[in-house]
Parts: structure tokens; sequence; C-alpha cells
């Protein structure tokens, strides 16, 4: 009996522990945003990197304690903020997301809580030639991947002729305006303000080029929550709050108390944006397949140019380590160590962004350095071991039959390290083809940069992402195979 | 007339003096055997007179440079036979390619293995890889023709052919200095005997 007991409290405790948690309300609201956005929607605090501020953090605290919990935040990338929404990371997503009929049509959307204006930003010097999205016909126009900017851009590339340049932040637009790498920036006042503020050499349009208002994404199962929250945003945007979070972070304007009334009094404020979520993912297929072939041929040409130089900077390299003064052999393993040690995606940044003012390449210039540079470090290795490989007794033959040390390295010791390196070379050369995909983060839309657009823009990575995937195995796996058949053919 | 002349010639490997006071010369159209017990140093003196390693005393003299014949004959993978043997006339002495190739012709079917031009080192049995490791030596006209372990990869048969063949090039004026082991391949070679204690 007593056994029974302990077995029946065990029970008790394995079984209604969890069931009484599950049954209580939850004591968080549980928030997700971007802190890499920064000021004034979210950044870690300055003077405690450990919690964060912004006015987004702000309205967040009022939806929380609405609800009769604590806000806490949960960080997450400003384009994955969305997917993690729906897979239920967090229970809202509040980062500076913009209102678009793709959204309504996934995800619980709440009600709008600020309308922005998409500001043109230009130089100071170009006032006069750049009046309006208009006057860029054939220019260079940045902006955000998957915003409303983006699709206003994608429109006026068909009607003015303007090429849409996106980036992965809002701050190097503008830096790349200053230094003229693009001729303007497309992004909602709120990023433009801040940007011109930073780059004085910078000024706003007055004309703005559309409408948008910010909200809040919650998972399409989570009406309930939503239809509070966005009682709870109401309340707020009555009693005040909301104004008086605006006006702290200096974004209160005369566009937000016509919004409030609107939307106090129950009339509905339409997103704004592309509709391409309102078709089926094959239509959307068969409309983004010129430009992800585009993008196909970008990530073929860029490895390919990138895979030359990698293998040319790499042959010397080895050579300098092989048969160089010891001082070469120090600077050249120093390089090789340093590239190898360090993130290509860094070595991207630093060599587009980091020494712009220096050396202002071009994004595909820097791609293309960024990349061939990275993998010399990686080919000069297998050509050295290549190198060495080759039997000491040749080299002694060739020598004493009076070659010299580059004659030999040309007719007899390269010949033979080749065969051996390229196998190898073959596999760095599909691997460089997948590593391409990181030049998108300094601007040059390849492979799996359009894709993640089109997946963003019709909210859903499966069509996309077979479409991608597919294209990438088009180009690796003749490779692959001619590696095999190289080794099969060699060894024998 | 003396080709080769070594005198107090010292070698030493890692610190340890493996060959001391050596004292010979070879002649015009000679035909030598370098001999000793394994150890003794013959390949060492070899590599020593070809300037491959270094001396640690002593004098050599030599007019020119010399053709080494390797234990593992050393072909070069990446060529074919003929090409073994036309690439250093072509690169070291600038003659044309085409007099190169006749000439590595000339060699190799003198040597037997005419009918091997075009094959690969891989592709070739070892007694003819050592004969386009000879031909290849012999293609530079160099004043003395050094060999090391010439029989190493051979058999019986083979030998009698490869000191037929070193007979008859001595015949034709030519020198040849060889470390070997192999007392049977020397007596077979009427050679004259180099010993080294």
């Amino acid at each position: 009996m007593k056994q029974f007991c302990v077995a029946a409290l065990l029970c008790a405790v394995y079984f209604g522990v969890p069931r009484a948690a599950a049954a209580q309300p939850p004591s968080v609201l549980r928030w997700g945003g971007d802190a890499e956005g920064g000021a004034p929607f979210v950044e870690a605090d300055p003077n405690d990197p450990r919690h964060v501020v912004g006015f987004d953090v702000e309205v967040a605290t009022i939806l929380a304690h609405g609800l009769g919990r604590e806000p806490q935040f949960v960080q997450a990338g400003f384009t994955s903020l969305e997917a993690s929404a729906a897979r239920g990371d967090f229970d809202i997503g509040l980062s500076g997301i913009e209102d678009t009929p793709a959204r309504r049509a996934r995800l619980a959307v709440t009600i709008p809580y600020y309308e922005f204006r998409e500001r043109v930003t230009v130089r100071k010097a170009d006032a006069d030639r750049f009046r309006s999205l208009a006057d860029l016909r054939g220019r260079r126009v940045a902006t955000l991947g998957a915003t409303l900017a983006y699709d206003l851009l994608l429109n006026a590339q068909a009607d003015d002729g303007l090429v849409p340049v996106t980036y992965e932040d809002d701050v190097h637009p503008y830096s790349d305006l200053a230094l003229g790498r693009v001729d303007a920036v497309l992004l909602d006042q709120v990023l433009a303000d801040r940007g011109v503020k930073r780059n004085p050499s910078l000024m706003n349009l007055e004309k703005d080029a559309g409408i948008g208002h910010y909200v809040g994404v919650l998972a399409a199962s989570n009406g309930a929550l939503r239809d509070r929250i966005d009682d709870i945003l109401r309340t707020a945007m009555r009693d005040g709050r909301l104004e008086s979070i605006f006006r702290r972070w200096g974004m209160w304007n005369q566009d937000q108390p016509r919004l409030y009334a609107r939307l106090s009094a129950n009339q509905p404020a339409p997103p704004t944006g592309s509709t391409a979520a309102t078709v089926d993912p094959w239509t959307a297929a068969r409309r983004y397949a010129p430009a992800m072939l585009r993008a196909t041929l970008i990530t073929l040409a860029l490895s390919c140019v990138a895979m030359l130089l990698a293998v040319a900077v790499g042959a010397a390299i080895a050579a300098g380590r092989v048969y160089g003064r010891p001082i070469v052999r120090f600077a050249l393993t120093a390089y090789v160590e340093v590239v190898r040690g360090t993130p290509l995606l860094l070595q991207l940044f630093v060599i587009y962004f980091g020494v712009a003012a220096i050396i202002d390449l071009p994004a595909l210039a820097a791609a293309l350095l960024g990349l061939g540079l990275n993998y010399a470090a990686y080919e000069s290795e297998i050509y050295r071991g290549a190198l060495e490989a080759v039997p000491v007794g040749q080299l002694e033959a060739a020598q004493a039959l009076g070659l010299g040390r580059w004659q030999t390295l040309w007719l007899v010791r390269g010949p033979q390290a080749f065969r051996f390196a390229l196998a190898p070379m073959t596999n760095d050369f599909v691997a460089l083809l997948k590593d391409s995909s990181l030049v998108s983060v300094i601007t040059v839309v390849e492979l799996t940069k359009q894709t993640s657009i089109f997946a963003a823009n019709i909210g859903s990575w499966v069509v996309p992402g077979a479409m991608c995937a597919a294209l990438y195995l088009v180009l690796s796996l003749p490779l692959a195979h001619a590696a095999r058949r190289i080794e099969r053919s060699w060894r024998t | 007339m003396s080709v080769l002349s070594v005198r107090r010639l010292a070698i030493e490997r890692g610190g340890r003096a493996i060959v001391r006071d050596l004292d010979f010369s070879v002649g015009s159209g000679e035909l030598v055997a370098l001999m000793g017990a394994s150890g003794s140093g013959k390949t060492s003196v070899l590599r020593a007179i070809a300037r491959l390693d270094r001396s640690a005393g002593g004098q050599i003299e030599l007019q020119g440079r010399v053709g080494f014949v390797f234990q593992f004959h050393h072909l070069f993978a990446n060529m074919s036979a003929l090409a073994n043997v036309a690439v250093a006339p072509v690169h070291v002495l600038g003659r044309s390619r085409q007099e190169a190739e006749v000439r590595a012709r000339v060699l190799l079917t003198s040597l037997g293995v005419g009918d091997r031009a075009e094959a690969y080192p891989h592709e070739l049995s070892g007694g003819e890889a050592q004969r386009v490791a000879i031909a290849r030596a012999l293609a530079m006209d160099p004043p003395i023709l050094l060999m090391d372990e010439p029989t190493a990869s051979l058999d019986p048969a083979r030998r009698g052919d490869l000191a037929a063949t070193l007979i008859r090039l001595a015949a034709d004026g030519r020198t040849i200095l060889m470390a070997t082991h192999d007392e049977d391949f020397v007596g077979a070679c009427r050679a004259r005997v180099v010993t080294i204690k």
C-alpha cells in the first residue's frame, strides 16, 4: 500500500505539475526584435549593454503591462523576424516591421502604431538634379531588401529604369551615398533622418515616395492575443502614452494623430507594398525565374573569376613559401594564417566598407578581390603540399642535368604538382561557388540573395529554396563529377 | 689524360666522417667501379662529384658537368621517355626542340629502347627506365657518366645486357664511374676497381 502511494505521488508529480503550470497565464510577454537595427527602434543601452532601449522597447513594455506581464526581449535578425514569429519563437515581433499585404496574409498583424513616409535621400550637391525617384533613371538607388522601399524601387525600376541596390543594414546605404557609390537612398523617414544626421553632406527630398505603417506580428494562430494587443494599442493611442514615447524619440509628427483618430474610430489603415504573397508560389516562381537565372549567372561569373585570381595568387604564394627567402616565407605564412584565421565575411566588410575612404572599390570588384584573396590562402596550401609531394629524386635529377630552380618548377615540379592539386582544387571551386553567397553583404545580388528576396516577398522558403538548391546543384554537380573522374584516372 | 681527379676527399654525414682521404682519378674512355661495403660512402662520393652534396674537405677536379644515372633512375614522371632525354639539351644547352629530339631518338635507339620513346616512366620496366636514364644523361654530352648501383633493379639477364652496353660506351670514348657492390657485374664489365675502405 505504501509502495502504491509513492507511485501515485510520483505520477502526480510527473503528470500533474506540468498541467498545473500550463494552466497558469504566462508571466512574460516574449517579444522579438533586432538590436542590430539600432536607435530609435531597438538598440543595446550604451550605459548598460545588457538592456535594450528604443521606441519599440517602450511599445513592447506598454503591451506587456497591458496584458499583466513583464516584457522579455528575444534577439532575432530583422529578415527572420517574420519566420520566427510564425514558428512561435516569441509572442510578438516589433522592430519597425512594415504592414504589407504579404504579412497580413501569413501572420496575425496588429493595428499600426506608427505611420511613416518613404524618403529619397540624395547628396546636397545633387539636390537640383534629383528631385524625385523619376529623376534617377539609370542611377543606383540603395535600400534594404524585403521592405516597402524595395518594392517601390522594383516598380520604379520597371517604370523609370533605375537600379535598386540592396543592403543588409541601414547604415551603409547612407555612407555609400556620401562616398558616391550610389546616387540616392530610399528608406522610411525614421532611417532617412538618422542617415542624414550621420552624414552632413546628405539631404532628404521633401516629396515623399510612399506611406507605410509599423505593426506588430504574431503567429497566425495567435489571433486572440493579437485582438487583446490591438485594444491595448488603441487605449495607448487615446491616453497619450504612444504620443509621449514618440515625442521622447523625436518621431512625433502630424501624421500620427490622424492615424490614431482613424484607428480609434475603427476605420481601416490599408497595408502597402507588394502583393506577391497573394499569388500562388508557382506563379511567383515563374515571375522570379528570370531574376533567379540572372543571379545564377552572376554567381557563376563571380566564382570563375575569383577562382582564377585564387589560383594565380595561391600559386605565387606557394612558390614563395617553397623557394623564397626566410623573410618572404615568414610574410607569406603570416598572410595565409591571418586569412584562414578570420571569417570571410569580415574580410569582405573590411575590403568594401573598411577601406572605402582610401580605396573606393565597386561592389563587384570588392567581392572578386575578397573571395579571390581568401581562397588564394587555401589554394596556396594545396599547391605547397602538392609541390612538396613531387619526389626529391626528380628535383636532384633536374639539378644534375643543369636545369635551374625556376626551370625545374616550370618543367618538372609544377606540372606534377598540378596533377596532385587538381582534384582538391575542384572541390575548392565547389566550396567557393557556395561561399560566393556571402558577397550579398556588400550589395552584390547573387543567387542566395536573390532567393532570400524572393522568399521574403512571397513569405515562403519552399519554392525559392528548391529553385535555389536546384540551380546550385546544376552548377556544382558537374564539377564534383569531374573531380571524381580526374581522381580515378590519375590514380591508375 | 685524366677526366676526373679526386684528392684527399672527406665526406661527413650528421657530423660523422664516412669517407676520409680518398684519392683516385679516372682517365678518358675508362670504365671504373667504385666498390666498398654497404655504408662505406660510395653513393656519397658520387653525389659529391656531381655537386648534389657538399664535401667536408679535399679537391675534386672535373671539366664540365657530369651525367648522373640514379639508382632509382628518377625519370620525370610528367614526360615521355623522349621528352626526358630532350628536355635538358633544349633548356640548358639551348638546342632547338627538333634537333634535341632527333638526337634523343638516336640515343634511345642505340641503347635498345627506341621503340619506347613515347612511353611514360610508369609504363617502362626497370631495365628500360635505366636505359632511358642513361640516354638522358648522355644527351648532355658529359665528360663523365656517374652511375649509382646500376644493377640494383635488374635481373641477371639484364645485367649482362647492361655490362655489354657499358663496354660499348667506353669503347666509343665515354668515361664511366659507377658505384656498385656487385663484383660479378664489375668483372663482366672488365672495369678498373677503386675500393673505399
